[in-house]
């Protein structure tokens, strides 16, 4: 089934039941979106920079001002019909939450996620564990759009029997690829009642239940079964082993659905697992990170201007209005309630701090390599279980052989910081440059979010790794002190730590090409380090 | 309408379970905080508390549900001297609440249609006598944190704003929820929370799919299976109402106060909060077993949960807190 059939298919189940909650799609804005979207019954779309005000509704404030009456707004979620969430991968956790409660409370309503994300960038988890569908669009061809298919005679769901050992072969199938919410196990439970009542059917067969966990499980996937890593590795295939004590006679149906979730598994998802790198499945977003400052947070006085310039401030036009009442009700003595005019107008300010993000840069080369990530990662635990109240978040690139690589990516989360931290590599040359430019390029992407990066560098000798790969320690000097001066055009903070036994005048030149502070810091350990970095912070 | 899930109906998380049951029979104990993965039935339990706790008394129309007459707000404006039951009121706070809504503000309606400066209770005077939820409680805005914890600890909402100037009551059970892994909580909100439980998945096939049928049958066959757990809803509800009056007669001796003492000094636990919590807690459990006196027992099997989020963390031991209390418990008081 291609990722537009399975679109079709997501959308007719859900409009079968929508208890299933929604889909994600994820694809640009384009022909194959709306073609599926063309498909969606009349719906109210949301985007993610709505406030309480637009969900929740509020006051009108010219119907109310020209009417003298209180006027009250709907608010969007009090509509009926499906959501549509443009840009949903900018949601904030507000909105996330807010929706997430909205389905929770309200069985029959549906959501259309479109996720636009780059990369690791996706709609909040809360969310999109609330919706049983996701298909992936980014590959579809304007030549792949067909129109919707035409279903057989669809019966009728509540008529649509339940086989008894349904919930049982899904909970197994959900434990052997690594699927831990039980919310999924529900949905495709659902998912195959509707399929069947989409086809006709009052009583579901295999194909709904292939259909259905390959909609719901695919995407949820965080392993492979245990038995499809371990083949290649054991006896050769002529020999096939009898599945070691699993009774035969039940894990036959679970092996056809099985290969159903494998085919639609996404490509990405599935290089991924074959890696080995599970992910846990759990990767939270590191909760602030999408949090751009200035929108909410401590209210500042309010300023005078039309509404057309940000969220009016009633309260203080109210009392802009009162010292003029008097006059005003002279000039128009007909009506009654306050008279209130544009000039009386003020809008809402915010200000909020933005977070702090500290990224580590890590030197991985070399035979103290291990040691020193080993006391990296302890000094980001560590300031992350202190920080929480300086609202910190912290990110780990690494950098050695031919470049650098991010192993943690923003977070604030000490359980995540954790799980990605359990084995880090070590070993081989020291691009130095490619470490810096790394960092500066997580740096600006943080400061776009509204965050306020610092670099920290870790290392014990001199660059000896140019940008191009070549190991030349002069051209690497070379690469290292540009980079340098990039880091010091961005005007970014930096701090670098020397964990050498003697300190070494090259990381002292770039900490001053960088206009950052030096730290010297032979036999840094994760305590020592942290205090260090907390200090030269405070400074 | 559908009536949330019901409460005996979830399937294991006995801890939550357990937690939940003791700040119903004495809310002195100061709120649950559930900490876990999603889908695990955090909201569905916190939703569900609400069936299970007793109706109270309350002056009608009064904004606070004030028990008495003499106890309604002076500013709030109430007919007579008639009294109602009301079901124990659990308020949600949302996420993106404002300061306004949380803390009440200027009544906007009676300001603009009648000129009138008038006070419109927030969600904190809703809240009095009853529960405060917060779903999401890591990702709270910071400051509408301060004023939670303020509010907690003067049990006293102070509304000094927009030329308004009014107080009224605000003592309620917090309870939140969230994620460990999209943020952590700041100690100090942390220590509010009287007790606190981890919860996962179950991991137990056979009890997987239990959650899953029961979850259908809630869902397709809804009739009958609120007829079968209300019931069961019910029967619980008696057993709290029982054990807040046998919490009363119950007997505190003198060995018990030693060990939660000589638990909290071995725990290195911050504060007397956390002795006063447990030895809270251990009472509430007595009650709720309907044993006539405190033991041992009753204080091993709620230490965890009294306890867990008020020890120093050590961020370089990878195991769980719970894991601490555990062993500490056991070298303490035995196994």
């Amino acid at each position: 089934m291609n990722q537009l059939a399975r679109a079709h298919t997501a959308l007719a189940l859900l409009a079968m039941d929508p208890a299933l909650g929604g889909l994600v799609i994820r694809a640009r804005a384009g022909a194959v979106r709306d073609a599926v979207l063309a498909a969606l019954p009349p719906h109210t779309r949301l985007r993610p920079a709505m406030g309480a005000e637009a969900l929740e509704g509020g006051i009108d404030v010219s119907a109310t001002l020209s009417s003298g009456t209180l006027t009250q707004t709907r608010g969007l979620l009090a509509r009926s019909g499906a959501f549509v969430l443009a840009m949903a991968e900018r949601a904030e956790p507000y909105l996330a939450a807010r929706l997430a409660a909205t389905l929770d409370a309200e069985g029959a309503r549906i959501l259309i996620a479109l996720d636009e994300g780059i990369g690791e960038e996706a709609l909040p988890p809360a969310l999109s564990d609330r919706l049983a569908f996701r298909v992936d669009l980014e590959d579809c061809a304007l030549g792949d759009i067909t129109p919707a298919p035409i279903w057989p005679a669809p019966a009728l769901l509540a008529q649509v029997c339940t086989p008894d050992d349904l919930a049982h072969t899904l909970v197994l199938l959900a434990v052997r690829l690594g699927i831990t919410s039980l919310r999924a196990v529900g949905f495709a439970l659902r998912a195959t009642r509707a399929h069947a009542a989409l086809m006709g059917r009052l009583e579901p067969i295999e194909d709904d239940m292939t259909a259905a966990v390959a909609l719901v499980f695919a995407h949820r996937a965080t392993q492979l079964p245990a038995q499809q890593e371990d083949a290649p590795n054991d006896s050769p295939p002529e020999e096939p082993q009898t599945p070691p004590d699993e009774e035969h006679q039940e894990s036959l149906p679970q092996d056809i659905m099985l290969d159903a979730v494998l085919a639609a598994l996404p490509p990405d998802l599935l290089a991924k697992l074959n890696a080995g790198g599970t992910d846990r499945g759990a990767s939270g977003s590191g909760a602030g990170q999408k949090k751009i400052g200035n929108r909410r947070g401590r209210p500042l006085p309010a300023r005078d201007g039309g509404p057309a310039q940000g969220r009016v401030d009633l309260i203080a036009t109210l009392r802009a209005a009162i010292p003029w009442q008097t006059l005003r009700a002279r000039e128009a003595p007909h009506r009654t309630g306050p008279h209130i005019r544009a000039i009386d107008l003020r809008r809402k300010r915010y200000v909020d701090l933005s977070d702090r993000l500290l990224i580590f840069t890590v030197d991985a080369s070399g035979s103290a390599a291990m040691a020193r990530m080993g006391e990296a990662k302890g000094a980001i635990e560590l300031l992350l279980a202190e920080a929480y109240a300086r609202r910190d978040h912290v990110a780990l690139i690494a950098f050695r052989g031919a470049g650098a690589e991010m192993l943690l990516e923003p977070t604030r989360s000490l359980v995540q910081t954790k799980r990605k931290l359990a084995d880090l590599p070590g070993g081989g040359a020291t691009p130095l440059a490619a470490g810096l430019l790394a960092a500066l390029a997580m740096a600006q992407q943080a400061r776009r979010k509204g965050l306020t990066p610092t670099i920290i560098t870790l290392t014990d000798g001199r660059a000896n790794m140019a940008l191009d790969g070549t190991a030349n320690r002069a051209e690497a000097s070379a690469d290292a002190r540009t980079a340098a001066r990039a880091l010091c055009a961005a005007r970014v903070e930096a701090i670098v730590i020397d964990t050498g036994r003697k300190s070494e005048p090259a990381l002292m030149q770039i900490a001053d090409i960088i206009g950052g502070s030096y730290l010297p810091l032979p036999r840094a350990d994760a305590r020592s380090l942290s205090t260090a970095v907390t200090r030269a912070l405070e400074d | 309408m559908k009536q949330p899930f019901p409460f005996s109906a979830i399937v294991g998380q006995e801890d939550m379970k357990r937690a939940m049951i003791l700040t119903a029979i004495d809310p002195g104990i100061g709120g649950v905080l559930v900490f876990g993965d999603r889908g695990t039935g955090k909201s569905t339990a916190v939703r569900a508390l609400a069936a299970l706790l007793p109706p109270i008394a309350a002056v009608k129309g009064c904004p606070v549900n004030a028990a008495r007459r003499a106890d309604c707000p002076d500013w709030a404006v109430i007919a007579g001297d008639e009294m109602h039951e009301i079901p124990t009121p659990v308020v949600d706070l949302p996420l993106g609440a404002s300061e306004d809504r949380v803390t009440g503000a200027l009544d906007i309606e009676k300001a603009l249609t009648n000129g009138e400066k008038a006070f419109q209770p927030g969600l904190l005077a809703r809240a009095n006598r009853g529960y405060l939820y917060i779903d999401e409680v890591n990702l709270l805005e910071d400051h509408i944190v301060d004023l939670l914890l303020d509010v907690a600890q003067s049990g006293e909402n102070v509304v000094e704003r927009e030329g308004l100037s009014i107080r009224h009551a605000a003592r309620f059970v917090l309870v939140g929820s969230g994620n460990p892994e999209e943020g952590e909580l700041r100690p100090q909100l942390l220590d509010r929370f009287g007790l606190s439980v981890d919860v996962a998945s179950p991991t137990d096939i056979e009890q997987r799919i239990e959650v899953i049928k029961r979850r259908d049958a809630y869902e397709n066959d809804y009739t009958a299976f609120m007829v079968r757990w209300q019931a069961e809803d019910a029967m619980l509800r008696d057993r709290i109402t029982a054990a807040r009056v046998a919490l009363k007669q119950l007997d505190t001796p003198e060995q018990s106060l030693r060990d939660v003492a000589e638990l909290c000094i071995a725990l290195g636990s911050d504060g007397l909060r956390g002795e006063l919590t447990l030895l809270k807690a251990a009472r509430a459990y007595a009650a709720f077993r309907d044993d006539t006196a405190l033991t041992r027992g009753h204080i091993r099997d709620v230490a965890a949960l009294a306890l867990r989020h008020r020890m120093r963390r050590d961020p370089l031991d990878d195991a769980g807190s719970g894991t601490r209390v555990a062993r500490i418990v056991a070298e303490t008081l035995g196994s």
